[in-house]
């Protein structure tokens, strides 16, 4: 900037906000961490001392698998969702204007009815005595007594159905951006359709892709609501642990603990990508190209 | 030399709109071919069609003896150059180029002499790694055609591929491309809308006016012997005339226009007394004179009076009025210009031309002609 002046007015513009992000999101995080680091008192408040003990604690050996559901849960209902939006988001932004304002309509329509109904309602679906089980039974694909309820799959399926659209819309927005001449400029080159949305529209995409896995991933590892309605004991994750420590063991510096553990799990890999980002844009730039 | 892309019986309509109706063109091996009309005219459509991305809905498409119609873009031996580049913004110059090698699947070492290869052909070697939104718009310009060349095409298509670079840019890549053309010695299919990219590139040009083609011809075809006026106004200027055949002398005949004495015109067509014919005198034909011209019979001159004059530099433009209409003339500055006597607005002066400059057209739009006969161009 070949002046200071206007670079402190930006500066100043961004203070409501940046103050905002302060005080409702960087200070309450920091606070989470910082109770992860207090032993509990017996009431249920946070202890006067500091321990690494609480740290400690979520050496609890039920503590892996939930971990490890946590992650399987959110990575596969990622993939399913990246996967089946890529080619419908390809599709309608092809179709003509009026058609893609209505399926975008079909898609938002939905969130008009509160999620908490949406996520009841799939348990009613899939309920021993639901319509879809009844369905199934008379094909002969499930036997009488095959539960669809209250295992992993079912929240992986509600996750993929609650989290479709956030992967949808940046993927849309992004497709339909994109200059589909270049598809043509593929195929003139030599490229069949596979290799042209291989090397050509995916990399077109990549930012709505982005912006999607992020969008779907971080909310899918703190689910919380989904796991606790049509997941059962066996399909817990982190954010009933969460949950349960907090509203029924009242035992606030644990769940601070594992809440860190989630906001790390998250972190991370950002900040890893961004370092490399930085260190990758730092050489090219040094050696010239 | 063999006719090498032959367009046979091309129609094609979207909708209810004919574009494209009965095009026949041949295109020989090795000359740049320029499909050349207004904008909407169709030609864009024609060049689609060869590229792949539009199928006729009549007719076919021959290159180098075998019928390609229904054959998909990416198995045709045809490249294209996009009118807006269309190259590919997440690659670098050398992996734009690079890519009809890559999609096809060839050695890592060979494609790296290939593609550096094609880098010198337009000195961008320095620029390789820098991605496409980091380069002129020439410089995108020849990625796009050394992309489009390195998988050996057997024809090159280029739509309007000069429409986005202003005018002094223009002037040089259009002796690039040529260069190129020497240097690879593809067939060029080249689509413009500019008279004057397809006059100094072209060995053949095809004038399309809604979705015909009007006339096939070399440049100089073109545009000194227009068959109709539309191919006669599209190319240059010119001043149409209407007139009665009086007397049919080969191969000249004497016409009757309106209001003027009788016009002394080259036959070029067979004429009969009493035929209304249409003819075209470009505007840089006529001889000014303030004196009246001692001419040969040939020749053909008549009074009017200037009613405009604009300076352009390196000639000037004249209205002259005869009678009803207004005579575009054009007139170059030489050496002799500063001892003579101005023409200035409201002079009489004699117009004269050769009777081989009247051209008489094919077919005629009247409606048209009237009109020009009043308005300024």
């Amino acid at each position: 900037m070949h002046n200071s002046k206007p670079r402190k007015n930006e500066f100043l513009l961004t203070l409501p906000s940046m103050g905002w992000l302060m005080i409702f999101f960087v200070i309450p995080t920091l606070l989470v961490i910082a109770m992860a680091f207090r032993n509990s008192d017996p009431y249920g408040g946070i202890g006067d001392q500091w321990t690494f003990n609480t740290i400690r604690d979520l050496r609890n050996p039920n503590y892996p698998s939930i971990i490890w559901r946590t992650l399987w849960l959110s990575v596969v209902s990622t993939i399913i969702c990246i996967v089946t939006a890529i080619p419908a988001s390809y599709f309608i932004s092809r179709i003509s204007k009026k058609f893609q304002d209505i399926i975008l309509l079909l898609i938002i329509v939905p969130f008009w009815i509160n999620f908490l109904i949406r996520i009841f309602a799939w348990k009613v679906f899939l309920h021993p005595e639901g319509l879809f089980k009844q369905i199934l039974v008379t094909l002969h694909i499930a036997g009488p007594d095959t539960l669809l309820l209250y295992r992993p799959e079912a929240v992986l399926v509600v996750i993929v159905y609650s989290y479709l659209p956030f992967a949808l819309l940046p993927i849309y927005a992004a497709a339909e951006k994109f200059d589909f001449h270049l598809m043509e400029a593929a195929y003139d080159l030599g490229a069949n359709r596979f290799q042209a949305f291989l090397r050509v529209y995916i990399p077109g995409i990549k930012m709505g892709l982005l912006t999607a896995i992020i969008v779907v991933f971080i909310p899918a590892l703190g689910s919380y609501v989904i796991p606790d309605i049509v997941g059962g004991p066996s399909s817990e994750m982190i954010g009933n642990k969460i949950a349960q420590r907090t509203f029924i063991d009242r035992n606030l510096p644990h769940a601070s603990a594992l809440s860190a553990l989630l906001t790390f799990a998250v972190i991370l890999p950002a900040a890893i990508a961004l370092t490399r980002k930085f260190f990758k844009e730092k050489n090219s730039r040094s050696i010239g190209i | 030399m063999d006719d090498f892309l032959i367009l046979d019986g091309i129609s094609k309509s979207f909708g209810k709109h004919k574009v494209l109706d009965n095009i026949s063109l041949t295109v020989k091996k090795g000359e740049i071919f320029s499909f050349l009309g207004p904008s909407g005219c169709g030609k864009t459509t024609l060049l689609r069609i060869c590229a792949g991305f539009e199928e006729p809905d009549s007719g076919r498409v021959i290159l180098n003896g075998v019928d390609i119609t229904k054959l998909s873009p990416n198995k045709r031996q045809v490249n294209t150059v996009f009118q807006n580049y269309a190259l590919f913004p997440n690659l670098s110059v050398f992996e734009n180029i690079a890519f009809g090698l890559r999609v096809s699947g060839i050695k890592e070492s060979q494609l790296n002499d290939e593609v550096g290869k094609f880098l010198e052909l337009i000195q961008l070697t320095s620029h390789a790694h820098k991605k496409p939104d980091k380069l002129s718009g020439g410089q995108k310009q020849r990625v796009a055609i050394a992309r489009a060349l390195i998988n050996k095409p057997n024809v090159l298509l280029l739509d309007e591929p000069l429409a986005a670079l202003d005018l002094k840019l223009r002037q040089r890549m259009l002796v690039d491309l040529d260069n190129i053309h020497d240097e690879v010695g593809i067939t060029f299919l080249y689509v413009t809308h500019d008279q004057s990219e397809a006059m100094s590139l072209s060995d053949n040009i095809a004038v399309i006016n809604e979705g015909k083609v009007e006339q096939v011809g070399t440049p100089a075809q073109i545009y000194e012997a227009p068959r109709t006026s539309f191919v006669a106004a599209f190319i240059g200027d010119t001043n149409f005339f209407e007139g009665d055949v009086i007397e049919v002398d080969e191969p000249y005949s004497k016409l009757r226009v309106d209001g003027f004495t009788e016009v002394l015109a080259y036959n070029d067509k067979k004429i009969k007394k009493g035929d209304k014919v249409h003819i075209s005198i470009r505007p840089e034909k006529f001889t000014l004179s303030i004196e009246k011209p001692d001419l040969s019979e040939k020749y053909n001159s008549i009074k009017g009076k200037v009613e405009e004059i604009i300076y352009l530099g390196y000639h000037t433009k004249y209205w002259v009025r005869v009678n009803e209409f207004l005579v575009e003339t054009k007139r170059l500055h030489d050496r002799y210009m500063l001892d003579e006597k101005m023409i200035t607005w409201g002079d009489e002066i004699w117009l004269s031309w050769h009777a081989d400059y009247c051209y008489r057209l094919w077919q005629s739009l009247k409606a048209k002609l009237k009109k020009r006969r009043t308005s300024y161009k």
